[in-house]
């Protein structure tokens, strides 16, 4: 199992702040097509561009990301503050 | 360099920031702040609130991330960051940040940089809720994005 954590738009655009999934998968590559693969609502909101980062336990890396099993996964879209 | 980072509900007052920021600063013979606050008309509908979330934990080690990469460029002696999450009113203040070092460039630059870092990398999210009732998320800007590239250079 993973739990994945959603922010921002991310949140309305797919009506859940979180949610826990089975996983059997690699990394945020195949998570995030697991997610687009749910219908045009999810493929929209979680097109390439889109997606900022994912953020696996809470460490910040850039690009593809391994996510074991148990992990914490946040998607986050691009960033606005300041 | 001293540093300290806070993600907040509650309003910031600039001078006892600075003060307790001259206090770790040495002998700083230039302090830059800067005060980020919230526009009423970004968009055609005037503004009722601006609502900002974070990445609790992430989005603090992202801001001393970025903070640390600018000591490194520049002779920061002290830098104080704090940015507000939650219903901000317009005029409120969103970002604090005080950049300490001997000599005004070197606090002027690593201020800049800070600034345009923490916009295009830390996790905070924007939401525009208009006075007619309706709301939007603010999307990421290009402009800020090259803001940023220029360091990269």
């Amino acid at each position: 199992m993973i739990t994945v954590l959603y922010f921002g738009y991310l949140r309305e655009a797919l009506g859940r702040n979180q949610e826990t999934l089975e996983w059997m998968g690699d990394d945020s590559e195949a998570l995030l097509d697991l997610l687009r693969a749910r219908g045009p609502d999810w493929a929209e909101a979680l097109a390439p561009g889109k997606v900022f980062r994912v953020v696996v336990d809470r460490q910040v890396t850039r690009g593809v990301v391994k996510i074991p099993d148990g992990a914490e996964v946040g998607i986050l879209p691009p960033v606005t503050g300041g | 360099m001293w540093l300290k980072v806070d993600v907040q509900a509650a309003p910031f007052d600039l001078a006892c920031e600075e003060s307790a920021l001259l206090a770790q600063a040495g002998d700083a013979g230039a302090v830059v702040a800067f005060v980020g606050r919230v526009r009423a008309h970004d968009a055609a509908v005037p503004l009722s609130a601006l609502w900002l979330e974070h990445f609790p934990g992430v989005t603090e080690a992202e801001i001393a991330r970025i903070a640390a990469l600018a000591a490194d460029r520049w002779p920061v002696t002290a830098c104080r960051v704090i940015h507000r999450v939650g219903a901000l009113a317009p005029g409120e203040g969103i970002v604090l940040v005080l950049m300490a070092s001997p000599h005004r460039a070197a606090a002027f630059e690593a201020a800049a940089y800070l600034m345009d870092y923490l916009k295009t990398e830390a996790p905070f999210w924007k939401r525009e809720d208009l006075a007619d009732g309706s709301h939007r998320w603010v999307e990421a800007r290009q402009t800020d994005e090259a803001a940023r590239a220029r360091w990269e250079s």
